[in-house]
């Protein structure tokens, strides 16, 4: 074995915060209070808290070093590819950070009186409408707090606009490609799942669909690139099948970064979709969250929005309005995650037109070239064209005992952060690759390098695979004692 | 484009290596006519430094040098600043959900610190990694109750937050899952005798917030035992998490609904903030959202791992307990690094800071308007009552670059010219006494002007 990526080194071992507590250490220092004290348990009575039990008691410097030496025993973006396939993990600009810290942005209270909130609205707005433009779309919420919670709000205005019709319908059709969250929404506005078999191309089979296409069906929830990473190219009659019986098409965008700038969901038929900013418009994944799930739809839709909506007033100032009677409601407190909005507008800014499409074309660039660098060395199970990621299988190691978690987990030790395992569930042992537009030529070349060093281990060597990862800080973790008798929490030992 | 890492000889070399003529052809499998074929219609690409000046701009539209009186679930505190030195480590900013344990532990380690400090805050057993915001996890604790208990409806206080209420509404309305609600009594608190009415066989759970969206503080004991005596479970919601600094605990609920906004999270117009669910050990299993949970590697070390996935949606599908996904983390971080900064002895400090200035607050109010409520404790937030239009009080207050009380009219009209306003460590008694004096100009000129305006209408 060979790797040139990542040499081990020195990494500083750390406890519990809790463990290096003790009384009488603080990190903290009130002003001197400019109002009388009070008495509280003349105030409160008998709702008075006296003790905070096992809270900690540290000073400022262990604080940082704790949280630093643990933040060191992460893998980041920031040391190197994360090929995560249907996560596109890309870059996160810093200048995305500078903005969303501005004052009077990062200190706006969502109830201000909108005279001086008109550049948080103005943000709402012109993200708004560069949203509807990349999607093809005609209005947009920006309310969803993260894509499975958009998935619900654009499946709940699929409902309002079938019961205004008189008649919610029954199912959803979702391919059994999709993603865990699709039938997971679609259960929780009360819809039954019904699954839609893939072709052996990995495609929606029009023929198969206008089969079980009927009056019951409300909508098909289908991913473009889907997880397999190919563009459904009859999306058109796919489209037409459904709104010829009545149905939606809602579009889940978590491969939206194969197709901005390139093709609009709303040209090719799309009734109703979500965006994951987290994952198209760079803003950090943050260790899983804060995501941002925007909902755009067509003008049918419109009336169903999540209230409120961003409206200029006669005045030419930009308000909110309340007063939606066919809306689906709020989804969450106030207007979604605006700290999200100003990141993905940054991004939209930085690239323009053309910084869009180049990086939309960089990605399918980047999935392609390692596709065909891989191919041979690892079962390519669906050789329909892949756009943003690719999908291979683990059946050439197989036969020495070898799945997709193991040669992630042997990845690892080669400096990468491994791919996508085990997904999509139609193809067994999948290794799910999406490199992303922020790869160079040297990080990918080093990448299929660690890839075919992998594989010739898994013939010579499998147990150095299966015994993986071996530099990390620790080995593979027992997830099922975990998972048998939790410890989700410290106590003190008695 | 600055961020692209490639030069225009990589993309040629990379194209002729997957042996295509153009990029072009990579986007054959999209057919022709659905392939834009123009440039967006969005701002042109611009430097770092016209970004910058664009944001400065909308910033400025804000307003600057205005001092808040609104909290209504949103609070303004000092955000200590190792904070945002720490979060924006790309080491934790740039990281994926931490599914690879092994090179994941920094994140995994926090959340389990971050569960822990949120149960013994809170005096619940278990607490998840983190919800959208306190809304969604009031949604989902409810949701939550219905798969506990077997039962279907739920009864929601209406001195809950008015948009947490909305939210509710729209998760239940399609779960088969009837609502209905409970006013508040006299001293603001939730009304005993109404909620003893109100609750059924069927009724799953009672949710209440403490404090209140008025501030005011529930007697949760006096409730829990209520509500468990009908069978059923009570959720707290708590909007205001430095409250739990000096306010007793709600150790008995069964669920609690959190919003940990307070704990260093910007009000950055109202999100992104920070959800946590926390109940029994004996519910966990219906617990929506990530867990972070201890165990050992091979050697026998120490490290944490993401547990109990057979909950969520990644395995169980259209059966998992909830569709959430990504969640909060860089939030809870934020919130974590805070409670570590307070711990134990600061928290209460900060807590019984912010619980003086709005007694002061309440108290000067009181000589020159009618503060509701009186007769229950409250946090740091109390409901004003005017004489004047409480948006037309706020128009004046503007101009003096003072922004008063949430107007409640909108969700209360009961309550006449009523606001809801919130003090906290950072408002000053001078910002405080401004407020009394331009309330008591209105209210003496009323007085003044009212004998006349009657003899004009007679």
């Amino acid at each position: 074995m060979s790797i040139t990526k990542a040499t081990r080194h020195i990494s500083q071992n750390e406890g519990l915060i809790f463990e290096k507590s003790s009384p009488g250490k603080a990190a903290w220092k009130l002003p001197p209070l400019d109002v009388p004290e009070v008495d509280a348990e003349k105030l409160l009575g008998s709702s008075v808290r006296n003790d905070l039990g096992e809270m900690p008691e540290v000073s400022e410097i262990e604080i940082i070093r704790h949280f630093t030496r643990l933040s060191t025993w992460n893998y980041a973006i920031d040391l190197g590819m994360y090929p995560l396939g249907s996560c596109t993990m890309k870059y996160n600009p810093r200048v995305n950070e500078v903005v969303v810290r501005l004052d009077r942005l990062a200190n706006a209270h969502p109830y201000a009186p909108e005279k001086i909130s008109q550049g948080a609205l103005r943000i709402l707005r012109v993200l708004s409408d560069a949203l509807i433009e990349i999607t093809g779309m005609d209005a947009i919420t920006l309310q969803p707090a993260a894509g499975a919670q958009g998935e619900m709000t654009g499946l709940l205005m699929v409902r309002a606009y079938h019961e205004s019709k008189g008649n919610a319908r029954k199912k959803i059709l979702i391919p059994d490609s999709a993603h865990g969250t699709n039938p997971a929404t679609a259960a929780m506005v009360d819809y039954a799942v019904e699954n839609l078999k893939s072709n052996e191309q990995g495609m929606v089979d029009p023929a198969a669909l206008a089969a079980q296409m009927n009056d019951d069906v409300a909508a098909l929830m289908l991913t473009n690139p889907n997880t397999l990473g190919v563009f459904e190219h009859e999306i058109a009659k796919i489209a037409d099948i459904l709104h010829a019986k009545g149905g939606l098409l809602y579009m889940d965008g978590a491969n939206m970064n194969a197709l901005v700038g390139k093709a609009r969901p709303g040209d090719f038929g799309v009734d109703v979709m979500h965006l994951n900013l987290h994952k198209t418009f760079s803003t950090p994944h943050g260790g899983g969250g804060p995501g941002s799930g925007p909902v755009a739809c067509k003008q049918i839709l419109e009336p169903f929005l999540p209230s409120p909506v961003v409206i200029t007033k006669p005045d030419g100032t930009l308000g909110f309005e309340y007063d939606r009677p066919q809306s689906v409601g709020r989804v969450r407190a106030f207007y979604g995650n605006f700290g999200m909005f100003v990141r993905a507008l940054a991004y939209i800014m930085a690239n323009g037109p053309d910084g869009l499409r180049q990086t939309t074309e960089d990605a399918v660039l980047n999935a392609n070239y390692i596709r065909k660098e891989l191919t041979g060395t690892f079962d390519l199970p669906y050789s329909t064209p892949s756009m943003h990621e690719v999908v291979f299988s683990d059946k050439l190691q197989g036969k020495n005992g070898i799945k997709t978690m193991d040669l992630a987990k042997r990845l690892i030790d080669y400096g990468f952060h491994p791919y996508t395992t085990a997904f999509p569930l139609i193809v067994p042992g999948a290794l799910m690759i999406e490199p992303t537009e922020s790869e160079s030529k040297e990080e990918l070349d080093l990448f299929v390098e660690a890839m075919k060093s992998i594989a010739r281990e898994a013939e010579n060597e499998p147990q150095t695979i299966l015994d993986a990862p071996h530099n990390t800080r620790i080995s593979r973790l027992d997830e099922t004692a975990a998972a048998r008798k939790p410890v989700l929490r410290w106590k003190r030992p008695s | 484009m600055r961020y692209l890492p490639k030069s225009p000889t990589d993309r040629a070399e990379m194209l002729r290596t997957i042996g295509v003529g153009s990029i072009d052809d990579l986007f054959a499998p999209i057919p022709a006519e659905y392939r834009l074929q123009r440039d967006l219609n969005i701002p042109r690409q611009m430097a770092e430094s016209e970004i910058v000046d664009w944001f400065q701009q909308r910033a400025r539209e804000n307003g600057e040098g205005y001092t808040t009186f609104l909290g209504a679930g949103a609070y303004n505190h000092y955000r200590p600043v190792i904070i945002d030195a720490l979060v924006s480590r790309g080491e934790f900013l740039t990281a994926y959900t931490p599914y690879q344990a092994e090179i994941s532990q920094g994140t995994l380690q926090a959340i389990f610190e971050f569960q822990s400090m949120i149960c013994e805050l809170t005096g619940m057993e278990v607490a998840n990694a983190s919800m959208y915001d306190g809304s969604t996890a009031a949604a989902e604790a409810i949701m939550m109750a219905v798969r506990v208990t077997g039962r279907s409806s739920a009864v929601v206080a209406r001195s809950v937050h008015p948009e947490y209420q909305q939210v509710i509404k729209t998760y239940a309305t399609h779960q088969g899952l009837p609502l209905s609600t409970v006013n508040f009594a006299e001293n603001g608190r939730v009304d005993r005798a109404a909620l003893e009415h109100s609750i059924t066989s069927d009724t799953a759970c009672v949710l209440i917030q403490s404090p209140n969206f008025f501030g005011t503080i529930e007697d949760v004991s006096a409730i829990a035992d209520l509500v468990h005596s009908k069978g059923a479970l009570l959720i707290v919601s708590i909007a205001e998490a430095i409250s739990l600094g000096i306010v007793k605990p709600p150790s008995d609920a069964d669920i609690v609904a959190m919003e940990a906004q307070s704990f260093g999270v910007p009000l950055g117009f109202g999100g992104p903030y920070c959800g946590v669910l926390a109940t029994r050990d004996k519910f966990v299993r219906q617990l929506p959202g990530r867990l972070a949970g201890q165990t050992t590697d091979k050697q026998g070390n120490r490290g944490f791992v993401l547990t109990l996935a057979t909950r969520e949606q990644h395995i169980r599908r259209e059966k998992a307990t909830s569709n959430i996904c990504t969640n909060q983390a860089l939030v809870a971080l934020m919130a974590n690094i805070f409670m570590t900064v307070y711990g134990r002895v600061g928290l209460r400090e900060l807590a019984k800071q912010n619980l003086a200035k709005a007694a002061y607050a309440a108290d000067h109010f009181s000589k020159e308007a009618k503060v509701l409520f009186a007769g229950a404790p409250r946090f740091h937030e109390f409901v004003v009552q005017t004489t004047e239009d409480p948006s037309v009080l706020n128009s004046r207050l503007l101009g003096h670059k003072i922004v008063g009380g949430f107007p409640l009219k909108r969700f209360y009209p009961e309550l006449g010219n009523a606001a809801l306003w919130c003090c906290t460590e950072l408002t000053s008694r001078s910002a405080i006494d401004t407020v009394c004096g331009l309330l008591s100009e209105y209210e003496e000129s009323a007085k003044t002007n009212e004998p006349r305006m009657q003899e004009v209408a007679q």
